[in-house]
Formats: structure tokens, C-alpha cells, sequence
């Protein structure tokens, strides 16, 4: 299977880990994934507001440029997941930005939202499944592990329609597949602190203190994320709790392909 | 050749605005068979009835069209302008020119062109209708009430108190349903039970009321005036004419670790048990699931201690067949299960409790005898956080996207009550709106507010979690505009009622209707709100909308009324549109008799003159009027064109079909 993927900035400078693990294991399931020709920075969280629309352009183009080519766009980090998603999701639904962005862009046939935003994890969980990547564990972790969600894979739930946004699940069946048992707390989905962290790193230090205090209270030993923000938060900001990885990481451990 | 009147409606602004009503009376006017053509602004009032009654006589009218509202509304309205007139009221066609135009257009000179065509099809049709005559069928002087809850209890009382039979089926092995599991009730505070129990007893010593508990409706037939039932008695393994209700059973019984229902769970009973003790009947039941004897055969010491040996361990289910002439439907309700809010820790947590589990823990005769003490250690709780709108009121899917409108009056409820007898506790409630319209509703919130001091916090609840045993209770307070955590010892869960799941099987019995939410659908949201769209059929309770007791006890006393009416009468007026075989055409083949939903089609051997002297026997259908409900079904399938239904018969509905081809 060959799908269309953007990485963004950070993949290619902080977490080069997710990228490179994400790869490995991608391969090891048959999966390939094709980086998208000149993809430029999703645009972080600016294509939020409303009335701006250069900053969503980058997310169109990477989105036009998936339609013409399966249809389908991966992604792995959950900022830029969330904002192209959510930037498909106003070309889908919303006139006016639909409108402007076709105009800036030029593009041979208009966009409209055709293309399917797709998280890596979903991919592992409809194209690939579960159950196959139980079969393709050579290494199962057989240790306790804790999802952390943090709010950018699940909200906007509407948009987003990840998972259960106050009881997600699927990050959980990830750590069954790969033959850990998952660990469920109750701050596996509240904020890490997010940007603040730039002006002032106490309050992502309470928050990322309290998601990791909270994991270890419930007995895990160690906690994954999909989220480069999030991880670098907990890591620096955590209080040194627990060790924080890559969800991918873990993937390319169980199937042997970590290196 | 028809003397055709046509009458057409402005319903005010209504159709007028967007059907020049005059140009299509005028246009009428012009074609074969009409006579006389009119508009007016309001037909229905009783000068447009007038009208019509006018025109009837002074023009000597054969058969009349009135374009105006759906026939739902007031085709019977027409009927009997009509026959005043001495016209036979099935000579009378409603073309609807409002719902089906007027409201659905907006261009003035298509809905007038469209609206021409309509009232041209129902002149099409009236050319071939045929003075027709109701039938009678006789009243089955019983009711049916399912449901034994305050709703069915209510009903019953009332209907027999007239003077009529009424069957109470409960499937529970007692009557009382929720209202018996409540402690107090708001807002005068009066003890539930005691002021349940004594119409329980009511019910019980009421020469004309059966109560069939431990039952379940299996199957209905028939129609109003005329319903055949089928009741199910569950094997309660134990006779209901010996038993005397001396508990001596559910004292000796060694199997004692069944989760007590009746207490939400909250504490366990032995496998033969009497689910409270003011049950009615009386009467001991055995969990077939738990009784040992029954699971391996060994035991049956209920048995051997029973004084009136009234256990029998080899009972069977059995199946009664009653008459019924109406059905009152008080299925009633139950909580939402939890399984989509893990966010507030229900499952994880035995000090997260729902409200009606709180209603078990402050009743003098639930699991704690009426102490409030924390399921998990027994102590009493010093700081309790109420959160409501639990599933209520929710957009995400994972709940009800109603209100359950009983919530915020028992949860304030709830706060006073804990106020007043422990007044060392802290009370705390997160709502999204405080809604308690009602009689001395809003008063009884405001005094749990300010006299008790609740502490009332405006916003949801993000989730619930136990640090060491304390229940940290994560929401926002949107006044203050800040997120809190409040530490509990015990969290109540004002969970969103949904109506009793089987309800759905009862409904496709009746053919009654039912919603998305499974809430009973009424005939009309406000001027028959208490019957159901299928004659005969009528509602009572939270099986048809939330609602509180004292709503319940009057819907269900309306119920009452409603049946009592229909009860007096000694016959009923049956549909004249009914299906009317062809003999010589029909070939006896029995498809229409498959088809016929309501019983009313046989088959009879009869005797034919083939000429010449020679005689034939040949199988023929016979529809009993009374039985059809004209629904049509039979026609459709008839492969041989030998079946019509009156009023609505091929040859009427193929000219409706040309008259509006011909445009």
C-alpha cells in the first residue's frame, strides 16, 4: 500500500525519532509511505483564524497535491494532523474560505475537500489493523504503558472524529496490539500546556507534572504520544515522572525494526 | 352525473398567500360536473360550514370537493357539514391544497397551477365515489394497562373505580415500579412509599382490577373496542394462591448473593426473595439463575420450610388469552446505562453513585436502613458533589440529546434533604441550567439555594478521579470563570432517564409509533396528548416524554377519562371504507389472507350457478367489515383484480392518476 505523507517542520528537526521510527515500521508493515513534493510548514495554529487566509494555503497544496495522488493524505504529528484536517474541513464546508483559498491558489480544478486527512494511527488501526500488527510483533512489550492523547488528535471531536474525546480508546488497542497492557488514567487526554510553555513554564509544569504523576499513580511505567509539543513538554517539563516516547518508537520496537 | 360543489380555502394567509384562491375557484368553475364553485377565507369555521350547507341545498349537490387542509385535519369536519345537508358524508373529497402546496411552495403562479390540478383530481375522484354506510362492532367492556408503575396504577384505579374490568400486566413480580424505589417527593417532600403503597393496596383489593404480575404482553390482535391479548405468565416457581408472604423462605434460602434489584444493586438477596416489603402481590419469586436447587438440584429447602407448600419448582411459563376493548401503555423508564461517560468514574469508583442509587441510600428501608454512608467504607460523606445533566441534554452522541426535566428537582431535592439531616456536610452541584418550572417548583429550588446553603456551580464536569480514596471532582465554574476541583467523598450522578427498553416490542404489537429516543409518539403534541396514532391505544407515563409524578398521575388519569369514553359506548362505529371482494373473480389463492394484518379476510366454501342447471362449489374470500381497517394491503396483492376497497377503489384512484396526467 503506498500513501501520500506530510511530515512537517518538526519531524525534520526536534522529532526526527517519530519520523524515522514511523518509517521503519511502516515498512515493516508493508506500508509505504511517499513523502509529498515540496511540502511547505502546515502552518502551525495560524489557519485557525478565520479571516486569514494565507496561512491555509500551504495545508491546500499539500492537500491538492494528495487528491491527485490516492486520495489520501498521512499524517503523524498531531498539530499539523489537526490543522490540516481542520483546514480540509473549512475547504469542505466553508464558502468563503473555500472560495478565497481556490483564488490565491490557481489550481487546475478547484479544491473542495476531496482529500482524506488520515493520522497514522488510523491508519494502523482501518488500513493496516490490529489484529495484523499483533501477528507482526516479534518483540511484545509486555509492560505497562500509558496512552497520552493530549487535545490535538480529539478536538474539535466533530472535525476531528478521532476517538471518544472524553474516553478515547484507541491509543489503548494500539498498546494491546503491540502486547503491552495499557494503563488508563484519568489525565491521559487533559492539555500538557501546550505553547505556553514559550512565556512561562510553570503552568505546563503543573499540568505535565499532574498527566504523569496521575499515569505512574495508576502503575504505569512508562507513556507514549504522538504529539512532538506534547512529548517535549512532559520530557522538560514533567518533572522527570516517567519516560515519555513516540508512539512510533514502541511500534518499531515490537516489531523489531528499531535499530 | 355528479351536481359537483367546489369549495376552496384561504386558511387566512395560510394557502392564500400562495394560491390565488379565487383564480382557482374561478377555473373550476369550468369543468364537466361542477356546478357551483366558492372561496372563503376560514371554510372551516362555522360560517364556511354554513356555506357549504347553503350551496348543498340551493343547488341540489351531488357530491362536494373542499380544497383545503390535509383530510387529517378536517375531512371529518366536512363529513358532517355534509351530512347536515343531507348529502352522504363519503360523497364529500378534501384536495389538499395547503400542506401539500401552499406551505411547500413558494412561486404564486405554480402553486396556483398546481392547486388547480389537485382540486381536478379530487373532482376526478368524487365523480365515482358512492354513498357508503359505517358498520357497527361491538365494545369489549375491559381494559389492558401494561405497566404496574404510579402511571398504570393511576389509570387502572380510575378506569374500575367507573366500573370497568381492568388487567394490570406487570413484568416485575410486583407492582409499584419506580416511584416505590423513591424515598421522598418533591416538592412537598411527602414519603413515597407512603403515599404509593396505600394505591398498590387499592389496586389489590379492587373487585374490579386483575393484577398479573411477573407477566409480559405477547402478542395483540384485533382493533378498538376489540383487542385480543396475549399475556405471558412468567414461572415465578412458586404458587401465587399458596404463598401467604411469610419470608420464612428467603430467611432459609442458603443462596443469598443475588444483586437486590430493587435496591439498584447496592446490596444482595437470597435467591427466593419478595423484592420489598410492601410487594403486592405478596407472593415469593425464585431467580431461576441463582437458585441452587434449580441450577444443580440439590437443595430445595424453600421447599421444605414453605408452610403452605406453595413452591413448585417444575413450573412452566403460561400463556392466558383476554379481550380488551382499550390498552393503556405505562411502561414507564429506567437510568441510561454509564458505559459512555467513563469521565466521571462510575465504573471505577463505588462511591459514584447515580440518583436513584441515592434514593435507595437515604431510604429508611434501603441497604443502609436511611443512613447516608459511602458504599465503599460504610462512613458518612462530608463533602458531596452532585453533577447533573448526566447524559442529558448531550450533542456528542454518547447520551440523550433531551431534557429529562425530572433531574434538577431531585437533585435539589437530594441537597436539601442532605442539608437538613446532616447539616455538617458540604454540598456542592454543577448544572448546566437550573429548569424547574412548575407549582411551587422554582420556590423549592430556591429555598435548597439559599435557605440550605447548596453550593448551586454553573458548568459541567470534565471528569472525575480518586486521589487516596477522595473523589476529585474536575469542572469548570463558568461564573468565575475557573477551572475548580472539588474533593468529594461521594459523587451522585444525576443520570438521564431513557424509556423502559421494552417498550419497542410493546409498540410493534400495537403498531403504535414510536421516536427516535423510543418515547411513545401521541397522536397530537397538544390536543391528543394521551392517545396514541392507533385507535384504542393510549399513553401514560415517561413511555411517552419525561416527567415527574405528579404530570405522570395526571396523563394518566386523562388516560382514564379517554378510555372510560370509549368503554360507555356500547358499539362502535366501524371504518366504511372497507374492502369489498369480487366473488366471481377471485380464485381462492389466500394471498390477500396473508397479507391482512388485522384477521379480517377467511375464505368460505359457497355454491355457483355455472347456467344450464349446473352448480359449482368453489373456496371464495369473505371480509368481515367490522375486522378491516381499509388499509388496502389485500387490494395491492390480489393477483387477480378481485379485491377493492371501498371509497378508494381502483377505477376512483386510476382517474385521480389521469386528471393529473392530463395536465
Amino acid at each position: 500500500m503506498k500513501i501520500c505523507y506530510y511530515p512537517g517542520c518538526t519531524l525534520k528537526t526536534k522529532a526526527k525519532e517519530l519520523d524515522r521510527t514511523a518509517r521503519l515500521a511502516a515498512a515493516a508493515l508493508g506500508v509505504e509511505m511517499e513523502e509529498i513534493e515540496n511540502w511547505q510548514c502546515c502552518g502551525a495554529v495560524y489557519p485557525m483564524g478565520t479571516d486569514e487566509i494565507a496561512t491555509k494555503l500551504s495545508a491546500v497544496r499539500a492537500l491538492d497535491y494528495a487528491k491527485h495522488n490516492g486520495g489520501k493524505l498521512l499524517t503523524l504529528c498531531s498539530a499539523c494532523h489537526n490543522v490540516i484536517k481542520r483546514t480540509n474541513e473549512d475547504m469542505k464546508s466553508n464558502a468563503d474560505i473555500a472560495f478565497r483559498a481556490n483564488n490565491y491558489l490557481k489550481l487546475e480544478e478547484t479544491y473542495a475537500g476531496e482529500t482524506e486527512v488520515i493520522h497514522y494511527l488510523e491508519m494502523l488501526k482501518n488500513e493496516v489493523g490490529f489484529d495484523n500488527i499483533k501477528k507482526a510483533v516479534v518483540n511484545p512489550l509486555n509492560r505497562k504503558i500509558g496512552a497520552y492523547y493530549g487535545c490535538l488528535l480529539l478536538r474539535p471531536s466533530g472535525i476531528m472524529a478521532f476517538d471518544n474525546p472524553e474516553n478515547p480508546t484507541i491509543i489503548e488497542d494500539f498498546i494491546r496490539a503491540l502486547g503491552g497492557t495499557p494503563v488508563v488514567y484519568p489525565f491521559r487526554n487533559e492539555c500538557c500546556g501546550a505553547y505556553v510553555s514559550l512565556k512561562n513554564s510553570e503552568l505546563p509544569k503543573k499540568k505535565s507534572e499532574k498527566i504523569l504523576a496521575s499515569a505512574k499513580e495508576k502503575g504505569a511505567e512508562e507513556v507514549i504520544t504522538a504529539c512532538p509539543l506534547c512529548l517535549y513538554n512532559l520530557q522538560v517539563n514533567g518533572g522527570d515522572i516517567l519516560p515519555v516516547k513516540y508512539f512510533t518508537e514502541l511500534l518499531a520496537e515490537a516489531l523489531g525494526v528499531k535499530a | 352525473m355528479q351536481r359537483i360543489g367546489v369549495f376552496i380555502c384561504w386558511c387566512g394567509s395560510n394557502i392564500a398567500a400562495t394560491v390565488d384562491v379565487k383564480k382557482v375557484a374561478e377555473t373550476i368553475k369550468a369543468e364537466p360536473g361542477v356546478v357551483y364553485s366558492e372561496n372563503y377565507q376560514y371554510m372551516c369555521s362555522e360560517n364556511g360550514q354554513q356555506l357549504i350547507k347553503n350551496a348543498i341545498k340551493e343547488h341540489n349537490l351531488t357530491a362536494i370537493v373542499v380544497g383545503a387542509c390535509s383530510p387529517r385535519m378536517h375531512e371529518a369536519t366536512f363529513r358532517k357539514a355534509a351530512e347536515a345537508a343531507g348529502l352522504n358524508p363519503y360523497m364529500v373529497e378534501i384536495a389538499n391544497i395547503r400542506e401539500h402546496c401552499s406551505w411547500i411552495h413558494k412561486d404564486m403562479d405554480e402553486a396556483t397551477e398546481k392547486a388547480v390540478v389537485l382540486v381536478r383530481t379530487a373532482i376526478a375522484k368524487v365523480k365515482l365515489n358512492a354513498p357508503l354506510m359505517s358498520g357497527e362492532s361491538p365494545v369489549v367492556k375491559r381494559a389492558l394497562v401494561i405497566g404496574g408503575g404510579i402511571a398504570g396504577i393511576q389509570a387502572a384505579l380510575d378506569i374500575a373505580d367507573a366500573g370497568f374490568e381492568v388487567d394490570i400486566v406487570e413484568k416485575n413480580a410486583t407492582i409499584g415500579g419506580r416511584m416505590a424505589q423513591l424515598d421522598k417527593t418533591f416538592p412537598t417532600l411527602d414519603c413515597s412509599a407512603c403515599i404509593l403503597t396505600p394505591k398498590m393496596v387499592d389496586c389489590a383489593q379492587h373487585e374490579k382490577i386483575d393484577i398479573l404480575s411477573y407477566s409480559e404482553v405477547e402478542e395483540v390482535k384485533g382493533f378498538v373496542g376489540n383487542f385480543n391479548v396475549k399475556i405471558r405468565r412468567k414461572a415465578r416457581y412458586v404458587d401465587e394462591t399458596k404463598c401467604t408472604g411469610c419470608k420464612i423462605c428467603m430467611e432459609k434460602c442458603p443462596s443469598k448473593k443475588g444483586l437486590n434489584d430493587f435496591n439498584m444493586g447496592l446490596n444482595t438477596r437470597p435467591a427466593i426473595y419478595i423484592p420489598f416489603a410492601q410487594a403486592i402481590p405478596n407472593v415469593a419469586v425464585i431467580d431461576p439463575e441463582q437458585c441452587i436447587k434449580m441450577k444443580t438440584g440439590k437443595c430445595g429447602i424453600c421447599q421444605k420450610f414453605c408452610g403452605v407448600g406453595a413452591i413448585d419448582y417444575t413450573q412452566k411459563d403460561e400463556f392466558i388469552d383476554r379481550q380488551y376493548g382499550a390498552i393503556v401503555v405505562a411502561t414507564g423508564f429506567k437510568p441510561i446505562a454509564l458505559d459512555n461517560f467513563n469521565e466521571y468514574g462510575y465504573a471505577d469508583n463505588k462511591d459514584v453513585i447515580t440518583s436513584l442509587e441515592l434514593e435507595r441510600l437515604m431510604n429508611a428501608a434501603g441497604p443502609s436502613d436511611g443512613v447516608l454512608v459511602r458504599p465503599s467504607d460504610g462512613k458518612h460523606p462530608k463533602v458531596i458533589t452532585f453533577i447533573q445533566c448526566v447524559g442529558s441534554r448531550d450533542t456528542s452522541g454518547c447520551g440523550k440529546p433531551y431534557c429529562s426535566k425530572i433531574c434538577c428537582m431531585y437533585t435539589a431535592k437530594h441537597a436539601m434533604l442532605i442539608r437538613e439531616k446532616y447539616p455538617d456536610t458540604e454540598v456542592h452541584v454543577f448544572y448546566i441550567d437550573v429548569r424547574t418550572p412548575g407549582k411551587n417548583y422554582d420556590e423549592f429550588y430556591r429555598r435548597a439555594a439559599e435557605q440550605y446553603g447548596v453550593d448551586y456551580i454553573k458548568g459541567m464536569v470534565g471528569k472525575v478521579y480518586n486521589v487516596n480514596g477522595k473523589l476529585m471532582v474536575q469542572g469548570s465554574n463558568l461564573i468565575d470563570n475557573e477551572q475548580i476541583t472539588i474533593e468529594s467523598d461521594l459523587v451522585v450522578l444525576a443520570t438521564a432517564i431513557e424509556p423502559e427498553p421494552s417498550v419497542r416490542k410493546i409498540a410493534t404489537l400495537l403498531t403504535a409509533s414510536i421516536d427516535t429516543n423510543n418515547f411513545l409518539t401521541e397522536s397530537h403534541a397538544k390536543l391528543r396528548p394521551v392517545e396514541s396514532p392507533t385507535a384504542g391505544v393510549y399513553l401514560a407515563g415517561v413511555c411517552q416524554g419525561p416527567k415527574d409524578i405528579p404530570e405522570t398521575v395526571s396523563q394518566a388519569s386523562a388516560c382514564a377519562a379517554k378510555v372510560i369514553g370509549l368503554l360507555v359506548k356500547d358499539k362502535l362505529k366501524t371504518n366504511a371504507c372497507v374492502a369489498t371482494p369480487d366473488e366471481m373473480m377471485c380464485n381462492g389463492c389466500s394471498q390477500c389472507a396473508n397479507v391482512c394484518a388485522y384477521g379480517a379476510i377467511t375464505y368460505v366454501e359457497k355454491e355457483f350457478r355455472l347456467g344450464g342447471g349446473k352448480t359449482e362449489v368453489r373456496r371464495v374470500v369473505s371480509v368481515n367489515p367490522a375486522v378491516c381497517q381499509g388499509c388496502g394491503a389485500c387490494t395491492v396483492t390480489c393477483p387477480s383484480g378481485a379485491m377493492d376497497l371501498k371509497g378508494f377503489s381502483s377505477k376512483q384512484i386510476m382517474s385521480e392518476v389521469e386528471a393529473i396526467c392530463k395536465m
